[in-house]
C-alpha cells in the first residue's frame, strides 16, 4: 500500500494537512505514537468519550502522555554538564491522538507583522540567531483566516489595539469572561494597560456541530470533554469524514526511508513490536519541535541544523494573593490577556540599553488562576495547618496570576539531540534537550515582572510573588522550562545552509518531505504557537495539494 | 482486609495519612476520607480488570450524566507496561529495565512504612511526627504526602475523598459535567 502521503503526527499541524490533503482527494495515513482517546475507534467522524474532569487521571497519571517511565526524554542546560542532568519529563506535550491540541486551553492568537521581521524591524542581538522568517504576515494572512474558521476561534477583532491586520471578523464572539478577568483587565487598564478578551479555540456558541462551551473549569491540561475546543478535533473528524483518511494510533515512525532526494515511505513499529514499512508519494512530519527532529535524527539527517535553535517561551509567572474570592474552577482557565509586553516601546527601549542589549520584548500575558486542589494542596506542608489552609486558600481560590510568554531568542547551542544511552521503550534513543535562556529573555522577565506586580497591587493583592520558568541561576526553579511551546528546531529560511526548510516546510534536501509543526519557527514571538503552526500546515498543504484556502 | 498491604502495614500507613492531614475543627482529615484506602488501592491497582488507574468518562454522574468515572479505562500495552514499572517496580525483568532497574512504589511503601517503625501506631504523636520529619523517611514521605493530597482532592472513584467530603470541606465543587457553570456564576463575584 501507497499512500498519498503519510503524516506522522495527529496533533494541530498533522491534523491540518490531513484535513487539506483528504480534501483535494489524496489518501494519507496518520500515523501517531500516542492513544487514541479523541475520536470513537468504530467511526472516527464521532468522538470518544474518554475525557473527563479529572484531576488525577490528567495531571497524576499521564493519560495524556508521554508517560516518562516509557517515553523519557533528557535534559541539561549546557555541553559541560555532562550527558544529562534530567531523565524523564522534559516538556510533556501531549503524546495522544490530537497531541497538543488536546490539553492546551486553546488561546489562539496570530503573531504580529513584526514577528515575522526581528532582525529587519530591530537588528541583529549578540549571541542569539535573530533572523527573519522567509515570509511576511500578509502571505500567511488568509491561511490564518482559513484555519480560524476551520477549528472555530472566538474573539473580538477591535478589542486589542497591537492586533495585526485581518480580513475579516473572528467567526464567534467572546465566551464569558472569569470574574478574575474582569477584576485584574480593570486593574490593568487603570494602569494604562490593554487587556482584551483572548482569542480562543472554544465555542462560544454551537459550532461546526460541537456545543458550546459550558465552563466547566477543567481547561489547560484537560482534553474537552464535550469537545467545545475545536483544536484538532475538528480537522480530524473532517479528514476522516472523506473516507481518504486512515489512523495508524499507538505506532511509532522510527525512520524515514530515503534514498538519494526522495523519501520512499516509513518504517513504522506497532504497539506489540512488530514493525513494517508503508509507502509514501510524500512524508508530512508533524510530531512538534522535540520528536520531529528526533525523527529526522534517527532517519540519519545531516543537515547541521537539524535539532537546534531550539526554542521554548520564557515564562514570567506573577502571582497574588487576594481577601477575596476568584471562583477559578469556573469557566476555562485564561479569559483574557495583554499584549503590551510585547511592543518595543522606549520604557522597553530603556531597560534594553541598561542590560546592554539593542531591544527586547516581552511576550503575551496570560490573566488567570490556578483551579486545581491536588496541586493546591501539595504546595501546602502537612500537618495541622493544611486543611486550615486549604480552607483559606490562598493559593488557589483567592489567588491570581499573570504568566508572560516571553519571547525566546534562538541559540543554535539550544538543541535537541538523540541522547547517547537512554531508550524509549521500544529501544529507541530518545530526544536530550540541551537548553538554557538568552540574557534578553531575563532582561526582559526582569523589566516586566514588576509592572505586573504593580497590576496586582492596584486590585487589592495583600502579597505577591515572581517566579520565571526556566528558574534563574540560584532559584529553586527547574532549569527545565515548563512551557510546552517548543519552536524553532527544523528552522525555514531561503537559504539552504542556514535553514533546514523552505517557506513552504519542505525540506531542502528533499524533494517530498515537508514539515508542518513549529518546529520551522524563526522566532518564537511572545505568542502561543498553535495558530501560527497550523496556518503555516495549510499553507504547506495547500502547496502540495495545488489548492487555495 | 486491606488490598496490597499487610494488616501492619496498613495501620501504620492509616496512623501516617493521620499525622499528615488531621481533620480540624470538624472538617475531615485524610482518615475520614478514605486516604488510606485511596493508596492501598494505587498500591493494588492491578488487583482489578480493568486495573484502577484512570477513571473513565466523561462524567461521574454527581452533575447529572452517565457515572462513567466508575467505569475504569483498560490499558493497552504500553499503560500497563509504565504502570506495573511505577507501581511493582522492575523486578529484574528485561522488558522493564531498557534504561536500568525502577524501584516500584511497591517497594518504596514496603520499606517506608517499615522504617517508621512496628510500634509507629503506638507512640506519640510527637514522636510519629519527628519519624516522619526524619531526614532518612524524607524522600518516602514526600512520595506518601503527593498520594495523601491525591486521595484526598482526587474524584471518589479512586477510593478516597470518601463522598466528596475533601472538596466539601474546601468549597470545591468537583466535576461539573454535564452541567458546567452559566455565564453569569463565570463572570459574577
Amino acid at each position: 500500500m501507497t499512500y498519498d502521503a503519510v503524516i506522522v503526527g495527529s496533533g494541530p499541524g498533522g491534523a491540518t494537512a490531513a484535513d487539506v490533503l483528504t480534501r483535494a482527494g489524496w489518501s494519507v495515513l496518520i500515523v501517531d505514537k500516542g492513544r487514541n482517546h479523541l475520536l470513537d475507534p468504530d467511526d472516527l467522524t464521532r468522538i470518544a468519550g474518554d475525557y473527563s474532569n479529572d484531576e488525577i487521571k490528567f495531571l497524576e497519571r499521564h493519560f495524556l502522555g508521554p508517560d516518562p517511565l516509557i517515553e523519557p526524554r533528557t535534559f541539561r542546560v549546557r555541553d559541560e554538564d555532562g550527558e544529562r542532568t534530567h531523565v524523564g519529563e522534559v516538556n510533556s506535550i501531549p503524546t495522544t491522538v490530537g497531541g497538543g491540541g488536546t490539553h492546551a486551553d486553546g488561546k489562539v492568537p496570530r503573531f504580529r507583522e513584526e514577528d515575522f521581521a526581528l532582525r529587519e524591524t530591530y537588528g541583529p542581538i549578540e549571541g542569539a540567531s535573530v533572523e527573519d522568517w522567509p515570509l511576511d504576515y500578509a502571505a500567511l494572512e488568509a491561511f490564518y483566516a482559513e484555519v480560524e474558521r476551520a477549528i472555530g476561534v472566538a474573539g473580538e477583532a477591535s478589542a486589542n489595539p497591537f492586533a495585526p491586520w485581518r480580513s475579516g471578523p473572528y467567526p464567534m464572539p467572546p465566551g464569558a469572561p472569569m470574574y478574575g478577568a474582569l477584576r485584574s483587565a480593570s486593574a490593568a487598564q487603570a494602569l494604562g494597560l490593554h487587556p482584551y478578551p483572548a482569542p480562543t479555540a472554544a465555542n462560544s456558541v454551537p459550532y461546526d456541530d460541537r456545543p458550546a462551551c459550558n465552563n466547566c473549569g477543567f481547561c489547560a491540561f484537560f482534553g474537552c470533554p464535550i469537545h467545545a475546543k475545536g483544536d484538532p478535533v475538528a480537522l480530524l473528524r473532517r479528514a476522516f469524514s472523506t473516507g481518504r483518511a486512515e489512523l495508524a494510533a499507538e505506532t511509532f515512525c522510527a525512520r524515514i526511508v530515503v534514498q538519494g532526494r526522495r523519501a520512499s515511505g516509513v518504517e513504522l513499529v506497532d504497539a506489540q513490536g512488530a514493525r513494517r514499512t508503508v509507502g509514501a508519494r510524500h512524508v508530512v512530519v508533524a510530531a512538534g519541535a522535540v520528536e520531529t527532529p528526533r525523527l529526522l535524527l534517527l532517519s540519519g539527517m545531516e543537515h547541521p541544523l537539524v535539532g537546534r535553535n531550539l526554542m521554548v517561551h520564557f515564562q514570567t509567572i506573577v502571582i497574588g494573593t487576594f481577601e477575596e474570592r476568584f471562583h477559578t474552577h469556573r469557566g476555562r482557565a485564561v479569559t483574557h490577556v495583554h499584549d503590551d509586553a510585547v511592543i518595543v516601546d522606549d520604557d522597553a527601549r530603556a531597560a534594553a540599553r541598561a542590560a546592554g542589549l539593542p531591544w527586547l520584548r516581552g511576550g503575551m500575558v496570560e490573566h488567570g488562576g490556578p483551579s486545581l486542589p491536588i496541586m493546591e494542596a501539595k504546595l501546602y506542608p502537612w500537618g495541622p495547618t493544611h486543611t486550615r489552609l486549604m480552607r483559606s486558600s490562598p493559593m488557589r481560590d483567592r489567588l491570581w496570576a499573570f504568566t508572560m510568554q516571553g519571547e525566546d531568542l534562538a541559540q543554535p547551542t539550544n538543541r535537541v539531540d538523540l541522547d547517547p544511552s537512554v531508550r524509549d521503550v521500544r529501544g529507541f534513543p530518545v530526544a536530550r534537550v540541551t537548553y538554557r535562556p538568552h540574557r534578553h529573555e531575563e532582561a526582559a522577565s526582569a523589566h516586566h515582572a514588576p509592572r505586573l506586580v504593580r497590576v496586582l497591587e492596584r486590585m487589592g493583592a495583600t502579597w505577591t510573588m515572581v517566579a520565571t520558568s526556566p528558574g534563574l541561576e540560584g532559584s529553586r526553579m527547574s532549569p527545565v522550562p515548563i512551557s510546552r511551546h517548543v519552536m524553532g528546531t527544523t528552522r525555514m529560511g531561503a537559504d539552504p545552509a542556514s535553514s533546514v526548510v523552505d517557506s513552504l516546510g519542505r525540506i531542502h534536501t528533499l524533494d517530498n518531505v515537508v514539515v508542518a509543526d513549529s518546529s520551522v519557527f524563526v522566532t518564537s514571538a511572545g505568542y502561543g504557537p498553535t495558530l501560527t503552526l497550523v496556518a503555516l500546515a495549510a499553507r504547506a498543504a495547500h502547496a502540495l495539494a495545488g489548492t487555495a484556502p | 482486609m486491606p488490598l496490597w498491604c499487610t494488616e501492619q502495614e496498613y495501620r501504620v500507613l492509616a496512623a501516617a495519612c493521620a499525622r499528615l492531614i488531621p481533620p480540624d475543627e470538624g472538617f475531615p482529615g485524610a482518615l475520614e476520607a478514605d486516604v488510606p484506602a485511596y493508596i492501598d488501592g494505587l498500591l493494588g491497582a492491578f488487583a482489578s480488570d480493568p486495573p484502577r488507574i484512570w477513571a473513565g468518562g466523561p462524567t461521574s454522574g454527581r452533575r447529572g450524566g452517565p457515572p462513567g468515572f466508575a467505569r475504569f479505562h483498560t490499558l493497552r500495552p504500553h499503560d500497563e507496561l509504565a504502570w506495573r514499572m511505577r507501581i511493582e517496580g522492575s523486578l529484574g525483568l528485561p522488558e522493564r529495565e531498557f534504561n536500568g532497574p525502577v524501584v516500584g512504589w511497591q517497594q518504596r511503601y514496603r520499606a517506608g512504612l517499615a522504617a517508621l517503625g512496628h510500634d509507629f501506631c503506638e507512640v506519640e504523636g510527637e514522636e510519629q511526627d519527628r519519624r516522619l520529619r526524619d531526614e532518612a523517611n524524607a524522600a518516602f514521605v514526600d512520595l506518601l504526602y503527593g498520594h495523601c493530597c491525591e486521595g484526598m482532592y482526587g474524584a471518589p472513584e479512586y477510593g478516597g475523598n470518601r463522598g466528596g467530603t475533601a472538596w466539601d470541606a474546601i468549597g470545591f465543587p468537583g466535576d461539573s459535567q454535564p452541567r458546567g457553570w452559566s455565564d453569569e456564576e463565570v463572570a459574577g463575584p
